[in-house]
């Protein structure tokens, strides 16, 4: 009938023209198609009200992403898939992606990137496979390693970082890390060694992600309240009074399975490993039962071993989108970047919330400002020990403590490596004074938190 | 041998879906599993919501698109590829879909959902949600009514340039499992029952030993020094912070002291004073589960009325009966210092109670079956028991139609009026995007797709905007701002936004199937400048 053909017909006349003609007459780099970058090409050429102050309509910004502009993608995970996809599509072609893991069969129902067959090979290699087969044009370059495995000169080269992480330890470490990167000339800091940092964290239903500029804005460790330590049961529970079932699987990860010792001398429990959760289930049922207690299931038992966090392809599909958004506005230019920090919730409906989070006047590391340690000169090593790892604001892992003492760099204690730590412990029970240590002396700490020491003023009170 | 080949497959579903498993259970993946999931347009923003649907084992879906892929979808959308141009958009993207989880059966029907509708709308009844993305406004209303009728739900998304918007259609929409973040315990303790009663007399804190004084829950100290409470109080509970302190002060006062008068270090006594402001909460039941028990649905039951309702009914014969006003009690205490015994026994004081309250329940639900002539076992003691345990989280969620949101007379002027009051709420977003969809109706195309459209679309669209308002008598002002925004985005659908509206649709499409969590009601927007949203009921 005429009158529906009508508007059918300037549909399709509209979608030849569409096809034939790109946004603003087409650029022929090799292996573009025409029309491939439309949905991008107008946020980059043309103007609008609430366009960054900065940003300068151009048909040269698109070429900055597609050949020099270079991203780090750090984790491909539940985040780092999504990244990796939304990165590629929106212009990104030299990103670079670092995940020490393999992948697992329990990562298939939301890392996409990876199929059955996949099962066992590195994460990084997978997905960047997986990205420039798919997105041609696109030369992601994996690396099957630790971010520590990287130094100053690596992470230079890169003009914003992303970060997928699923631990707050490698946050802090990154966080760290940026920071070293900064370049101070009579106080005053320079703008272009700052690589901005785009972090992102899922938990189930909710997620965040955040903004930060080193040294401009608030950084990991100026929020660390924000990620409260990690709560693990009493022991005097676990041992004589449980109560859950989760109190009798941890009784047997960490007390009956070094005595039994099942899988052979030395042998740790591996929560991947099938055969060990077995075991471990069975006898978290005999200890349960003993006790009167229900609710040991195989999948309880491995959610505790494995303190495993449940994760869908939503949530990390909305943070990484929320990420990848500001990635595109800080290299585009586009639009002024989040300030600072996104929260998003959906068990209840869809729940977002951004605020600004403030810097740390006193932030071990991205304030300029040496930190005080306050004990009195009778108070022992151990007891710093305790602040560093105790305080909320530091909450370090295994700090390493050194001081300048007779013009040498001594070390008062150190854990990480096991005759250090046998020749140093006995120091822990000795006072500041018979250390030797003085008031107004400065100690450098060294953490798996942080990639650079922190330094400390020592005052005697 | 096939049997173990099935074992062997389902033991592999378990470990693939093991971490989603944990959030909506085995019977939340059966439900999903058996859902039949209608995509119309396979664009970014469609690709993207049905991929979060796919990965974790959505039973089927189907795409309707009657477009051809152009170069700009094979941009922006991760299930094209360039040799896809030319071809049907939604047997490409089926393809690459499909391919993400082999459990998954993935359908297509190279058909407009305007030509469906015209020749075959009951198409759309199999479904169990319908997903319509960048639909024109009169193809979204006429569908809308179809599927309104049919009583399937509906979930319209677009994304339009930096702006994201999904809208809810669904008449009844009832939830049992909730999951709320920060529920309340139902502890009983302004009101013990009487085998609770009964069980916190067997203690006498007063002649303990040691070790059994500093190992009794709190539970039972709180209702304990409650009972000295009431006898000084004229048997009311402490109210304000004053009455709450002095209580806290009476707790304090029944901590061992050793031989010098100072107070042991007793955890459960501390964990007692800390649980004052909450323990002692009056029981009650919320305004979203009375209006349940109260709702017409749960009045007249038939032999049509559907399961929710009648255990509703069951659960609402409970309060008004055997339960005093209450609801059945849910049986769970949180953990507390406490030796293992006290606190099992603890435990099974509530556990058992709430049996024998589901058991009651249970009973009137068979009498309420039988009395419209349907089998009492027709509901299963395990569905009661739930519902039994979620009866204070119960929601039911009701949207309205698109038909009552468009018309003028039916319209919600008062919401809109009342967020416009901040010119830059979302709530401009939205009518920006009525706007263009007027403009769509008038041009057949959206403005400033072309360069040199835009800026004379600048006016076009404000007329639009203007015609929008003055049709609803909506005294609202819209900045211009909004309106050369919205010709700049020229209809552009950046992957990024696609990818956030995917993740918010997906879940909100699995809460639809699932019946667990709460689903919005009924409008989200999405405002990717700003990483701000809001979501309005109109």
């Amino acid at each position: 009938m005429a009158d529906v053909d009508e508007p059918e017909k300037k549909r399709r006349r509209i979608e030849e023209l569409t096809e034939k003609m790109a946004v603003d007459g087409g650029i022929g780099v090799s292996g573009d198609w025409d029309g491939r970058w439309n949905h991008v090409k107008k946020f980059l050429e043309r103007p609008g009200p609430f366009t960054h102050p900065d940003f300068e309509p151009s048909t040269e910004s698109l070429q900055f992403l597609l050949e020099t502009c270079k991203i780090l993608v750090i984790g491909a995970g539940g985040l780092g898939c999504e990244l990796l996809k939304n990165l590629a599509l929106s212009g990104f072609r030299h990103i670079h992606v670092i995940d020490m893991d393999t992948i697992d069969v329990s990562n298939l129902n939301r890392q996409f990137l990876f199929r059955p067959k996949d099962v066992g090979r590195p994460k990084a290699d997978v997905a960047a496979d997986f990205i420039n087969s798919r997105v041609p044009g696109c030369k992601v370059v994996p690396y099957f390693k630790k971010i520590q495995d990287f130094d100053e000169s690596f992470y230079r080269q890169f003009h914003i970082i992303v970060c997928g992480l699923d631990s707050i330890i490698a946050r802090r470490w990154m966080n760290g890390m940026l920071m070293s990167l900064l370049i101070y000339e009579d106080g005053v800091l320079d703008s272009s060694s700052i690589i901005p940092l785009i972090d992102g964290g899922t938990e189930g239903f909710k997620g965040n992600a955040r903004v930060i500029l080193p040294g401009m804005t608030a950084c990991i460790e100026c929020t660390l309240e924000l990620y409260p330590p990690q709560i693990n049961f009493p022991m005097c529970t676990i041992a004589t009074m449980p109560r859950l079932p989760e109190h009798c699987v941890e009784y047997v990860r960490m007390l009956q399975w070094p005595k039994e010792k099942p899988f052979g001398d030395g042998v740790a429990l591996d929560g991947d490993d099938p055969e060990h959760i077995q075991w471990v289930f069975q006898k978290s049922q005999e200890r349960a039962s003993e006790f009167n207690i229900t609710g040991v299931t195989y999948r309880l038992t491995q959610g505790v071993v494995k303190r495993i966090i449940p994760a869908v392809a939503s949530t990390n599909a909305v943070i990484a989108a929320a990420c990848a958004t500001e990635v595109f506005k800080i290299a585009s230019s586009a639009y002024i970047p989040l300030n600072n920090y996104l929260v998003f919730n959906d068990v209840d409906g869809l729940y977002t919330y951004t605020y600004e989070a403030e810097r740390k006047e006193n932030c071990a590391a991205c304030s300029q400002v040496p930190l005080n340690l306050q004990f009195s000169p009778s108070a022992k090593l151990q007891d710093v020990l305790d602040y560093l790892t105790e305080n909320a604001s530091l909450q370090m892992k295994s700090p390493a403590i050194t001081a300048t003492l007779e013009g040498k760099n001594k070390t008062l204690y150190l854990q990480t490596v096991a005759s250090i730590e046998e020749r140093t412990r006995p120091n822990l029970c000795k006072t500041l004074k018979e250390l030797g240590l003085a008031d107004g002396q400065e100690l450098a700490v060294a953490d798996i938190t942080t990639p650079q020491t922190v330094l400390f003023k020592l005052n005697f009170t | 041998m096939a049997m173990a080949d099935g074992f062997k497959e389902k033991a592999t579903k378990e470990q693939k879906y093991d971490r989603q498993l944990r959030l909506w259970g085995d019977h939340g993946q059966e439900t999903l599993e058996n859902a039949h999931v209608c995509l119309i347009n396979a664009t970014a923003s469609g690709t993207e919501i049905l991929k979060n649907l796919v990965l974790p084992g959505i039973g089927a879906f189907t795409i309707v698109d009657g477009h051809k892929v152009s170069g700009e979808d094979a941009g922006n959308n991760f299930f094209l590829s360039s040799s896809s141009i030319g071809k049907n958009r939604a047997q490409a993207t089926t393809e690459l879909l499909q391919e993400l989880n082999s459990d998954v059966s993935g359908n297509f029907v190279e058909e407009t959902p305007d030509k469906l509708l015209d020749n075959d709308p009951e198409f759309f009844h199999r479904f169990s949600l319908v997903i319509g993305v960048q639909l024109p406004e009169s193809t979204c209303l006429r569908l809308g009514a179809v599927l309104w009728s049919a009583d399937v739900p509906f979930l319209v998304c677009r994304t339009y340039g930096l702006v994201g918007y999904m809208r809810l259609v669904v008449k009844e929409h009832t939830v049992i499992e909730s999951h709320p973040d920060n529920a309340l315990e139902d502890l009983r303790l302004d009101h013990p029952f009487a085998e609770l009663k009964h069980h916190i007399q067997s203690y006498d804190l007063d002649n303990m030993e040691k070790k059994d004084h500093c190992h009794t829950p709190w539970i039972i100290i709180i209702a304990k020094f409650l009972e000295k409470w009431y006898s000084e109080n004229n048997f009311q509970l402490p109210k304000n912070y004053k009455e709450k302190e002095a209580f806290r002060q009476l707790i304090r006062q029944g901590i061992l002291r050793n031989e010098n008068g100072v107070p042991e270090d007793e955890e459960n006594f501390d964990e007692a004073i800390k649980n004052v402001n909450t323990a002692l909460n009056p029981t009650k039941i919320s305004s979203a589960v009375e209006d349940i028990l109260n709702a017409e649905r749960c009045k007249n039951i038939t032999s049509q009325t559907p399961v929710f309702w009648v255990m509703a009914r069951g659960l609402k014969e409970f309060v008004e009966n055997e339960g005093g006003g209450k609801l059945p009690l849910r049986g769970t205490i949180p953990d507390m210092f406490a030796d293992s015994e006290k606190f099992i026994k603890l435990q099974n004081v509530y556990r058992e109670k709430a049996m024998q309250d589901a058991l009651i329940v249970s009973k009137h639900v068979e009498s309420l079956l039988q009395s419209v002539g349907k089998a009492p076992e027709g509901i299963s003691e395990h569905d009661i028991k739930l519902f039994c345990k979620s009866a204070a989280f119960l929601r039911v969620v009701c949207c309205r139609s698109l038909a009552e949101e468009y018309s003028v007379d039916s319209f919600n002027k008062d919401e809109i009026t009342s967020c416009m009051d901040n010119p830059d709420s979302e709530m401009v977003l939205y009518l920006m995007l009525r706007s263009v969809d007027r403009f769509y109706q008038q041009h057949s195309r959206y403005p400033g797709v072309y360069n040199y459209q835009v800026e004379e679309d600048i006016a076009q669209l404000k007329m639009c905007v203007n015609s929008l308002l003055q049709e609803y008598g909506l005294n609202v002002n819209v900045k211009d701002d909004y309106i050369h925004e919205f010709c700049r985005y020229g209809a552009a659908e950046p992957h990024t936004v696609a990818s956030f509206l995917g993740g918010c649709a997906a879940q909100e499409a699995i809460k639809i199937i699932t019946h667990q969590f709460v689903p919005f009601n009924n409008t989200f927007i999405y405002n990717a400048m700003a990483q701000t949203s809001a979501t309005f009921q109109l």
